[in-house]
């Protein structure tokens, strides 16, 4: 039959970040994300500490801004593009780049790919993208640390972020939590669901986003756990947000929080 | 601030229908992820492999077209390319007209509700009987499906039960085998006053030139039995390259659209009833639809022509399970149909370019998807598309002043003193709409502007 073998080529970026550099040096970069910088000064802080922690020299380079995740998820990504190069420029060198939010690492090594295939300067935007870690993924699978030391008495609900799927960086946080002496983790139903945030999504879908995140506290809730911990303070701001408006306020953390909690606990640091 | 359309609809949809998508699709979900959990070590690497096997051919159409064509005619199928929905109806009443057939009993098939083959018909003095039990009830009620596998997923009983009453079809009973029951004696007659018996195909295979169809209801089989005539309607994106390749497919196909390990009936067709076989239609064609395909084909979102129209991604979407299916305007709803719907309009397009825009771009479609998809990325191509185009979106904040302030370091550091605002005035006087929208449902944490840096300067010194 006058058919072509069969062949894999595939065209479109890899969600797993899987062509990263291994890690060898012990400076880092810190992409606090324009979240931390606002409103979330202590899960940077976090980030700092519990990096410092583990041996690492923290770099933060004072002119970052926002990953252009805003623009490029609401199509125009020419305003995207524009905050991307500056994020390139700002984080030039070779150093890993570590972000404490697995929705700006993704938009890094995933979707500033995705809207720079076309353009000249996509080179540098995939350099980029091959240095670039989800924080709790860089602590496990790039500093091979697969346990957490300390002690925190918690029941926890772990929300997997959305643009943690198809990466390591759910699981990663995961093993670090349950490793530490005093934890308890609970699952929930609909494990698998979005909190509704997406962004500019929960501006413009308000009633279906809201929806969303209430049905996501029901779950959480009805495991009455004492904590509920992300990768992503994005996800925690809607839910925090959702519940706080509602007057049941709950307790939200990042998942570094929590490991900086646990080593100051017993004394590890300060 | 404006809502999007399907935003809108959500709010507006009746508790019942809410609820009945909202369990069904989830219900569906978690079924199919336990079995294709159950039943095989590593799904995933099957749904990669057989988003491979039809990201090649829809890679090399222009060579299996042809050569399907020759099988299918080697197997004396007569074969008809239609490169317009139009095009496609018209190919049916002209066989329909050769043979002075009058009435159509019909399976299943999502092609011809994009080509609108019923109105068509209907149009030129031609019955068509739907005869897939969902699609029987939406013909009866005038409705629309609101799901590509579970076309009545947004209708309770009771609603089906009094429409069956209305209908002449016994009184009020809601027992889902009553039901079922008094379907199949009504059409059962219907099957045998049948001409032409109009099925779609889930695949057709390049090697055999045969078409391969799935049902629960053997509904396809049964319209093949009395009519004389037999014609599929089929996407150009449809071909299979060898019958090996539907072991893969078919266990996906059963077990991501409705949790089976396989459907209750499959069929191999390779052509009209031979000599020896005592009753059968004695014509076939096959009708090869193109109608935006190959736009889709040459545009930046190829990959969604991958798919096996299995439902999946609409079980899993959480916009699915609140707006419903009719929130999307089109024969293809949830993710699948956000990204499919928009691009077979062609020029057309801005009139569904709010479809790209209905998900949180949770990623849960692709995950799902048994070939694998990537749909976030082919929503955000298309969102860019329509930013282009100049679409408007309503509740999109522009971006423009965004870019300018986040690319220069000084102004975004003047930002982040100068957003403590919103810790002290009413956000309602700020001229910020989004935030109004936030705040409606939600509260603002605390603005800590710049209070991270002020740390790391003190702490590194």
């Amino acid at each position: 039959m006058p058919v072509r073998p069969l062949k894999t080529k595939v065209e479109f970026p890899k969600m797993l970040n899987s062509e990263r550099i291994q890690v060898t040096g012990k400076r880092v970069q810190l992409m606090a994300t324009c979240l931390c910088d606002a409103f979330y000064d202590d899960v940077a802080i976090a980030t700092v500490q519990v990096l410092e922690y583990l041996g690492c020299e923290v770099v933060f380079p004072e002119s970052q801004t926002c990953c252009g995740q805003p623009a490029f998820n609401g199509g125009d990504w020419d305003a995207s593009r524009k905050v991307v190069r500056h994020t390139v420029k700002a984080f030039e060198g070779n150093d890993p780049v570590i972000v404490p939010s697995g929705s700006c690492a993704a938009m890094i090594f995933h979707g500033a790919q995705i809207e720079f295939e076309k353009e000249a300067d996509k080179d540098s935007v995939a350099a980029l993208g091959k240095r670039t870690w989800e924080l709790a993924d860089f602590i496990v699978n790039g500093l091979n640390k697969t346990t957490w030391e300390g002690k925190f008495e918690s029941t926890i609900a772990f929300h997997r972020s959305c643009h943690t799927r198809g990466t390591k960086s759910s699981e990663a946080s995961l093993q670090l939590l349950k490793s530490i002496p005093g934890i308890s983790i609970v699952e929930f139903g609909e494990a698998e669901q979005c909190c509704g945030f997406g962004g500019t999504f929960s501006v413009s879908f308000p009633a279906i986003s809201s929806s969303m995140g209430n049905l996501k506290l029901e779950h959480v809730r009805a495991k009455n756990p004492d904590l509920l911990v992300s990768a992503d303070m994005s996800c925690m701001m809607h839910l925090a947000g959702l519940a706080s408006h509602e007057g049941k306020p709950i307790k939200a953390k990042h998942v570094i929080q929590v490991l900086r909690d646990a080593l100051k606990n017993i004394g590890l640091i300060k | 601030m404006a809502h999007q359309l399907i935003d809108t609809f959500a709010t507006r949809l009746r508790p019942e229908t809410k609820a009945a998508v909202y369990d069904g699709s989830k219900k569906g979900h978690e079924k199919r992820t336990k079995l294709l959990f159950d039943n095989y070590a590593k799904p995933d690497d099957l749904r990669k492999l057989a988003g491979k096997i039809k990201q090649h051919v829809i890679e090399n159409l222009d060579t299996y077209l042809p050569a399907t064509e020759e099988r299918l005619k080697e197997n004396g199928i007569n074969v008809h390319w239609a490169s317009t929905a139009e095009a496609a109806c018209n190919h049916v009443l002209e066989i329909m007209r050769a043979r002075g057939a009058k009435r159509v009993v019909k399976a299943k098939t999502m092609v011809s509700e994009e080509i609108e083959l019923e109105a068509f018909l209907n149009k030129h003095d031609i019955e068509c009987l739907e005869t897939d039990l969902g699609e029987f009830i939406v013909q009866l009620d005038h409705d629309k499906p609101s799901h590509i596998v579970k076309p009545i997923i947004h209708k309770s009983r009771r609603e089906i039960a009094e429409l069956f009453e209305k209908n002449g079809l016994g009184a009020y009973d809601d027992e889902p085998q009553v039901i079922t029951r008094r379907a199949r004696e009504f059409l059962r007659k219907k099957y045998l006053e049948g001409d032409v018996a109009i099925t779609g195909a889930n695949f057709v295979i390049a090697e055999s030139g045969r078409i391969v169809l799935v049902t629960n209801e053997g509904n396809s089989r049964f319209c093949l039995a009395a009519t004389s005539c037999h014609i599929a309607i089929v996407g150009i994106e449809k071909i299979l390259p060898r019958d090996r390749d539907l072991a893969l497919l078919l266990n996906l196909l059963g077990r991501s659209g409705t949790a089976q390990e396989l459907t209750v009936y499959t069929e191999f067709i390779s052509g009209a009833k031979a000599s020896t076989q005592p009753d059968g239609p004695q014509a076939m064609h096959v009708i090869f639809v193109d109608n935006g395909r190959t736009d889709v084909l040459a545009s930046d979102c190829k990959e969604i022509l991958r798919c096996i129209r299995c439902g999946a991604c609409l079980n899993v979407c959480p916009v699915y399970r609140q707006a419903s299916g009719h929130a999307y305007r089109s024969v293809y709803p949830g993710p699948v149909g956000a990204v499919l719907s928009p691009l077979l309009l062609g020029k057309n397009f801005p009139q569904k370019a709010d479809l790209p825009k209905a998900s949180s771009l949770c990623g849960a479609c692709n995950e799902v998807c048994p070939v694998d998809i990537p749909i976030p990325d082919l929503l955000l191509r298309l969102r860019a598309k329509a930013k282009q185009e100049g679409v408007p979106s309503p509740g999109t904040p522009p971006m423009g002043g965004w870019a300018v302030m986040a690319s220069q370091p000084a102004a975004w550091k003047a930002a982040l003193v100068a957003g403590k605002l919103i810790n002290f005035m009413p956000t309602k006087l700020l001229p910020v709409p989004p935030l109004r929208a936030w705040e409606k449902t939600r509260d603002l944490p605390e603005w800590r502007g710049g209070a991270f840096r002020s740390w790391l300067k003190k702490h590194n010194s």
